[in-house]
């Protein structure tokens, strides 16, 4: 209350960061803990990468050489665990937290100190888990789903570690929920109307509702694992009148949505990009809206195609079927709706509109592939095969990952002021295309073959297709260095970009100058 | 395998390595297999897979053009419309109606497989890390079946095999042409029987029975794995389906049966120390060594060494309590049903005088099928 009466000089010290280490950590600026979250995922995809190399590089042949059977599953599981909870999901929160307060005309986050709080408890959860890797039993070994018995009664004890940093992870992600739906919905500039909202608000307001509702179910699901392993219950265990199968349906319950968790904000950054490098105003966006708001309802019903094959009754199966290939219509609408954007348009191709158009392109190859996985008697020669694989990496790599490179090459120079060098941003682009296709496309070949996943050895006819995909891993690994060398380059030495950077985009966050001031929007903005 | 531009390209490019190379094998997609299910499963496939190509030409035809033909550096003026309410009920209804056409066909197949008609032929599969159980239900048959791949070719130290990684010592044999029922559990964890050619893949649940069936209209030797993970061996159990006419059936079943008779004969005589160790080094080399080790070194810590532990070197009571039980909380098995009578004794007698664990005693395999029914 003294500060209102202190002078104005005074308070004029509290608008600059704090300096050294002090910065960070106590910060409460969205800005800077944007950054922080997008520095932590790209720590997180190259820990996740490393292990990926190590499951491409086993895999390069026939036989068992460069590491054990037991290692090989630890490397799959946290590869999978890092990935989706570390690399992809902070990311997607860094990018909310730096643009959603700039693209709604927002001072801040609602919540700041709970902002803070949600980007650092993160860091521990996954010193946790990583800490597994070198204690006496291992990490844990049961693969990214953690199916139990095997992550219960027949785990390392390290597994509980996992659970911890699953339950900090979740908490996390649910503080950083609130604080998007908390912000989106009070801190709008008056004139901006929830249907004038740019894309990516839209798409990260409903993965925020997505996130509070089944977060909850994934500690639920770690503590009732905690139960059995520890306190003597059997949620899990036939022999104590459970149900190993239960297990499967809570996991896929928070599963499934988790998956468009991962998609709809890339789906955002996509829907902002389209338009300005087609000189065009997005195609349909009241649809795009729906839409995204149908496949999220959609993502509710249709968990159990991960499992058609654990014995469902027939009307199951043909629920869950039906449902899934329901989830093609409003997707094929996105589709469309993008190319009708590009359509007639003008149309340039700098590095974020070559990942853009990547992204439909390839994610819509995972939509068919996802279609093709739909078909319930199909599936049971796709389940768990490296066609899954290839599936779902189709949609994670091309689809989150393209969709988290599109915008950092789209907002970059809004962030620190400076453009990144076109020339190695193409470069990057196209490695990352070429690595990523020759990696995961041979994958659908070797799974509809009959190559199981998760299998560190594997029979003869199949050693072609893997050693090409293990190639193509490579290149596409290393060349994620090249995308640190880009940014770093941008950030130290880029030359000065304009306010509005691009060819004329549309948004708040264009209005303001390039670097972003620390503070922005401390009066709220008129909208068209 | 999928639709469109670059995989056509990829198709091409696949082709042409075809021509170019003679021993490589490129398979690319599911095989239609033996069984009239399978071949339902493999038109569904194909069926869905053409109409996703014929989607993504349409879709990216009409993007790449706009690509190539709307440049800015071609001089492209961009238009301004950005809505069109019929245009959206369009895009909306077509793929629904496709999904029907979809949807037709998939729940025909879908009925089919979940045909309840009896059976001829009934057969418990149980999943076991790692490896598969099969029981004849009515025959009295029962038999493991394990990865036969010796570790030399799995190490590298010697060439692979044809058929490396897909052999077992004891495959499951079928007669053709007679609907087979297969009820498949697990007695660990969660395990996936699955065999592409007959189009079956089911869970393996511990505590719960599942069903599925088949009918093999020809003889012939079919290949599968355990398709979900289950620990460290999972890409090691593998399975193999013999179909067998009916009269080489009668007569392997027969033949079974016999051994089994001879086994219950085995378990009641008195064996010597040389006779047990003999038998015993197999079943160690089957049952044990992937874990243990063949020289009884183990793999620390998970996998203790036996070579002159406190367990193979101690009272023979504790030594065969936990071949039976196994140890909970680690990774040993409970062998009490896994193994005969025969060769639990003839395990637990190699284990306390190999590697110069020279206990010299010994235990018979009448004692240790007492010890089972017992409890």
């Amino acid at each position: 209350m003294s500060a209102v009466l202190e002078s104005h000089d005074h308070s004029h010290d509290h608008h600059g960061p704090a300096k050294g280490w002090r910065r960070w950590v106590y910060t409460t600026n969205h800005k800077d803990i944007g950054t922080l979250y997008l520095w932590f995922s790209f720590i997180m995809f190259l820990t996740g990468g490393c292990m990926a190399l190590v499951i491409r590089a086993e895999l390069f042949e026939p036989g068992l050489q460069i590491v054990e059977p037991e290692f090989f599953n630890q490397m799959t599981t946290m590869h999978g665990l890092i990935m989706v909870f570390g690399a992809v999901m902070p990311a997607f929160v860094g990018l909310a937290n730096w643009l959603i307060p700039m693209m709604i005309g927002a001072p801040d986050m609602a919540l700041p100190r709970m902002n803070n709080l949600s980007f650092w408890i993160l860091p521990f959860a996954f010193a946790l888990l990583l800490s597994t890797l070198f204690m006496e039993e291992g990490a844990p070994n049961f693969g990214w789903t953690f199916y139990a018995p095997l992550s219960t009664t027949y785990a390392p004890s390290t597994v509980t570690y996992f659970i911890f940093g699953v339950h900090i992870m979740g908490a996390s992600s649910i503080m950083g929920a609130i604080n998007i739906i908390a912000t989106i919905l009070n801190l709008r500039t008056p004139q901006m109307t929830l249907m004038k909202m740019p894309l990516f608000v839209w798409t990260w307001l409903i993965t925020a509702y997505l996130l509070i509702a089944v977060m909850p179910v994934l500690a639920g699901v770690v503590t009732m694992m905690l139960m059995d392993i520890h306190f003597g219950t059997s949620f899990f265990s036939a022999a104590g009148g459970g149900d190993p199968v239960l297990f499967q349906h809570v996991f896929w319950f928070f599963g499934h949505p988790e998956v468009y968790i991962m998609i709809l904000p890339a789906f955002g950054i996509v829907s902002q990009i389209i338009p300005t490098f087609s000189r065009k105003k997005l195609f349909g966006y009241t649809s795009m809206v729906y839409a995204t708001s149908s496949i999220a309802f959609l993502s509710f019903i249709v968990w159990a195609h991960h499992m058609f094959t654990v014995g469902m009754p027939l009307a199951g199966e043909l629920f869950f079927m039906y449902a899934t290939m329901l989830i093609a219509v409003p997707t094929g609408v996105k589709v469309f709706n993008w190319v009708a954007t590009m359509f007639k348009g003008a149309l340039t191709f700098e590095t974020p509109m070559l990942y853009a158009v990547a992204f439909v392109v390839l994610f819509t190859i995972g939509g068919f592939s996802g279609l093709m996985l739909a078909i319930a008697p199909v599936d049971f020669q796709y389940h768990d095969t490296y066609f899954v694989v290839a599936h779902f990496h189709y949609v994670l790599v091309p689809g989150a990952i393209f969709g988290i490179f599109a915008g950092v090459y789209y907002w970059l120079p809004k962030w620190c002021g400076n453009m990144y060098d076109e020339k190695l941003g193409k470069l990057h682009f196209w490695l990352s295309f070429v690595g990523m296709n020759m990696t995961f496309f041979p994958m659908h070949f070797v799974g509809l073959a009959g190559m199981p996943r998760r299998i560190p050895d594997y029979a003869l006819q199949f050693a072609d297709f893997n050693q090409i995909a293990s190639v193509g891993a490579f290149i596409f690994g290393t060349t994620q260095l090249l995308f640190l060398f880009i940014v770093i380059k941008t950030i130290v030495s880029g030359k000065k970009a304009t306010a509005e950077v691009w060819d004329n985009p549309e948004g708040l966050e264009w209005t303001i100058p390039s670097p972003a001031p620390y503070h922005t929007f401390s009066t709220p903005p008129d909208v068209k | 395998m999928l639709s469109k531009a670059i995989p056509c390209r990829l198709w091409i490019g696949v082709l042409l390595f075809l021509s170019l190379t003679v021993r490589a094998d490129w398979e690319v997609n599911m095989t239609p297999g033996v069984t009239e299910v399978s071949q339902q499963v493999y038109d569904l496939h194909m069926i869905i897979f053409w109409i996703c190509v014929i989607i993504g030409v349409v879709v990216f035809g009409i993007m790449f053009w706009s690509i190539i033909a709307h440049r800015k550096s071609l001089g492209a003026k961009p238009a301004t419309f950005h809505e069109s309410t019929t245009v959206e009920i369009i895009w909306t209804a077509i793929p629904f109606a496709i999904l029907i056409g979809m949807a037709i066909p998939a729940t025909s197949a879908l009925i089919n497989i979940y045909d309840p008609s009896e059976s001829d032929l009934d057969i418990k599969v149980t999943g076991y890390q790692w490896k598969w159980h099969y029981d004849y239900i009515e025959e009295g048959v029962g038999f493991f079946s394990n990865l036969s791949t010796p570790s030399d070719e799995i190490y590298n130290r010697r060439d692979k095999n044809e058929h490396y990684l897909l052999e077992v010592d004891e495959p499951l044999v079928v007669p053709i042409n007679k609907k087979v029922r297969f009820l498949v559990t697990a007695n660990d964890v969660i395990h996936s029987w699955w065999v592409p050619e007959i189009a079956v893949k089911k869970d393996a649940i511990p505590g719960f029975v599942n069903e599925a069936w088949t009918i093999i209209p020809e003889p012939g030797i079919y290949r599968g794995q355990c398709a979900e993970l289950c620990g460290k061996d999972h890409g090691f159990m593998p399975i193999v389906v013999e179909a067998k006419t009916q009269e080489d059936y009668d007569a392997w079943i027969a033949q079974r049966q016999e051994a089994a008779a001879k086994e219950r004969e085995l378990r009641d005589k008195v064996w010597t120390l040389e006779g047990l160790m003999a038998r015993g080094e197999k079943v160690y080399a089957t049952n044990c060594a992937a874990c243990h080790n063949a020289d009884g070194s183990g793999i620390p810590p998970a996998f203790p060494a036996l070579k002159g532990s406190a367990i193979a070197t101690g009272p023979i009571q504790n030594h065969i309590d936990i071949v039976l039980n196994g140890k909970p909380g680690t990774y040993m098995a409970a062998f009490r049903s896994q193994l005969s009578p025969v060769e639990l004794a003839a395990v637990i007698t190699y284990e306390r005088n190999a590697w110069g664990n020279n206990k010299g005693d010994m235990i018979q395999p009448v004692d240790i099928a007492n010890m089972q029914t017992a409890e």
